[in-house]
């Protein structure tokens, strides 16, 4: 039954290799897209079920035992990632098929998708450090690859940030990785933990941890190495900074998550406190460099910054409240970011621009489009009963119930200018008077269902999140206490050879 | 031995920010080359720089002749070697795109993304 585990890494590298072979034909790429995302969406659902169902599943790769080989471990956290990776993966192929026109398309669009899901689906699975550097590197090149592809002159600018940044997040992440071998003799996540409870020089694991939060503070766009986001992620089509927005900078949160509540959990007065800070600095920052922008994808993409200092907030108050709540957030998070550049997209389409000064009128011509952009802008602020608001809620009660009233404060602020950011484009996008009566850009219909469909299949998730809040989060809190049980994890990894 | 090589590995790490803070996206590449070889020289020091036997199994035996070098530090830098050669290709590939794209090579100008 264990080698389900393989497959959320299998079934993207088979429809990658299987759409090369097909690279002329256009068609068959786009269904070949389309139906491995959602072979991909149902194994990751199963998987989900099994470890919700039975507990941790674990696959130790060639059979080797666990601190030797490489293991791949899904406990209930990784499942749900997996699942929104399935999710995005299907959303961003339906939408691609109208938005990633055909010389894109052609030069490997769906391949360079799916090579993409395979790297984050592998760094949700593994349970090997020195794995995790790796499918970081995969999940990188084929994002390296897809923010340049098409080569227009901003998406040029972005990706030379966008790679410089990640590349140095990468060999600081590999140092770190190379420190804890020589501090501990071995790789594997559990067995490192279990060993560093043992090693009596702090300083040393302490600087490793500031190293390790280094490394996936650049990739996950915290305070105050979050530049490379907002510099980049505007520039390539729709469906691209959409499942960019929406998944990538979260596997940096992953990674945070899963090493300081697995691995650096000995001296949470430094660690987690400095997280606390971090977070309330992130949150800050995102929501007002959000508030001076006038691009749609330009505020959007602050809003990702301010949105990961919650999640990394949650982590950091590292209660078992918080730590579930900072699941459901990303959970919730994913999601909606996703569907608000999705709907950026359909702007575009429709009006051939993203300055929210030429837009206006929206509303009046296309009301559905509001509605749809309302779901999940609303969800984003935290508007009840859409998910956002639950998600805030979790964080907001763990923060008061460990009395940390500041940040909490700090969290209420940033809420409110979240409002404030998505009223400034729902007055500026759609409500106002347009400064011209025609499109200003490019712009063309054909194929507009293609868009509208992952638009409106990811709003009905976010109110069912929204009203079916318990269910979720009763899989967020399961979730959260294997986090906070890092011995459930080890003894599932290790078994009984300690 | 080790003093020496702490010392390279400071060097080439400082080496590496002076070259990716400078303007030239070129010495931005050169940087991260730099980054790249100071981390696998520090990840071959924490394997102990000893003079050991190889860990190979010789014919007949079951282990490898005491005391022998740990391998594993050797296999992650050959792995971080391949990758960080790729990736560098790569980024080589795109500062000429940049280049031509863009038409300067100055990083201070490319900044019509930036807010």
């Amino acid at each position: 039954m264990t080698s389900i585990v393989s497959l959320p890494i299998v079934i993207p590298l088979a429809t990658a290799a299987g759409m090369l072979l097909v690279r002329r034909n256009i068609l068959l790429q786009r269904v070949i897209g389309v139906v491995g995302s959602a072979a991909l969406l149902a194994a990751a659902i199963k998987l989900l079920y099994v470890c919700y169902t039975e507990g941790i599943q674990v696959l130790q790769l060639g059979t080797w035992p666990a601190p030797f080989g490489i293991s791949l471990v899904c406990d209930v956290f990784s499942g749900i990632m997996l699942v929104l990776a399935g999710i995005m993966s299907l959303t961003t192929s339906l939408y691609a098929v109208a938005d990633i026109e055909r010389r894109r398309t052609a030069f490997g669009f769906y391949s360079l998708l799916h090579i993409l899901m395979m790297g984050i689906c592998g760094a949700f699975l593994t349970g090997d450090l020195f794995n995790l550097y790796v499918w970081f590197e995969v999940m990188l090149i084929a994002s390296f690859v897809l923010i340049a592809l098409g080569g227009e002159k901003p998406q040029m600018e972005g990706a030379i940030k966008y790679v410089a940044l990640n590349l140095i997040a990468s060999m600081i992440l590999v140092a770190a990785v190379g420190l804890v071998y020589g501090l501990t003799g071995s790789l594997n996540m559990a067995d490192v933990a279990v060993h560093l409870r043992d090693v009596r020089q702090e300083g040393v694991v302490l600087g490793i941890a500031i190293l390790f939060m280094a490394a996936f503070g650049i990739k996950a766009a915290v305070f105050p190495v979050f530049f490379w986001l907002p510099a980049s992620y505007h520039t390539p089509p729709a469906a691209i900074s959409a499942v960019f927005a929406g998944l990538l900078t979260k596997v940096g949160v992953y990674a945070l998550i899963r090493t300081f509540t697995l691995i650096f959990t000995e001296n949470p007065q430094l660690t987690h406190a400095a997280l606390v800070v971090i977070a309330a600095a992130t949150m800050l920052s995102g929501v007002l460099g959000a508030a001076v922008q006038m691009d749609f994808r330009r505020v959007l993409s602050f809003h990702i910054i301010s949105q990961i200092g919650y999640m990394v907030l949650g982590l950091a108050l590292f209660t078992p409240l918080a730590i579930a709540g900072a699941v459901f957030y990303i959970l919730h998070h994913i999601i909606v970011k996703a569907n608000l550049f999705f709907v950026s997209g359909v702007v575009h389409r429709l009006r051939g621009t993203y300055d929210l000064k030429k837009l206006g009128g929206l509303y009046a011509t296309h009301v559905w489009l509001g509605v749809l952009f309302m779901i999940p802008a609303m969800s984003l602020a935290g508007i009840p009963p859409l998910s956002g608001f639950w998600a805030k809620l979790a964080i907001i009660r763990s923060g008061l119930e460990i009395e940390a009233y500041w940040v909490v404060g700090v969290a209420l602020f940033v809420g409110l200018l979240t409002l404030y950011s998505m009223t400034k484009i729902w007055a500026e996008a759609f409500w106002k008077e347009p400064a011209s009566p025609g499109p200003i850009g490019y712009a063309s219909t054909s194929g507009l269902g293609w868009m509208v469909v992952p638009i409106v299949l990811l709003a009905a998730i976010t109110v069912a999140i929204g009203l079916g809040a318990e269910p979720a989060f009763e899989v967020a809190t399961k979730a959260g206490q294997e986090l906070v049980n890092p011995q459930i994890y080890i003894d599932a990894v290790l078994g009984g050879r300690q | 031995m080790q003093v020496v090589f702490a010392a390279i590995i400071g060097m080439l790490y400082a080496g590496a920010v002076y070259m990716m803070l400078r303007r030239s996206i070129v010495k931005l590449i050169i940087g991260l080359a730099l980054f790249g070889h100071a981390t696998n020289l520090l990840i071959f020091a924490v394997a102990r720089l000893v003079r050991y036997n190889p860990a190979i199994v010789q014919k007949g035996d079951s282990a490898p002749i005491e005391p022998f070098a740990d391998p594993v530090p050797q296999a992650l830098i050959l792995t971080a070697i391949v990758i960080g050669f790729g990736v560098q290709a790569f980024s080589i590939v795109l500062i000429k795109r940049v280049y031509q794209t863009v038409g300067t090579d100055d990083l201070d100008q490319i900044r019509g993304t930036d807010s």
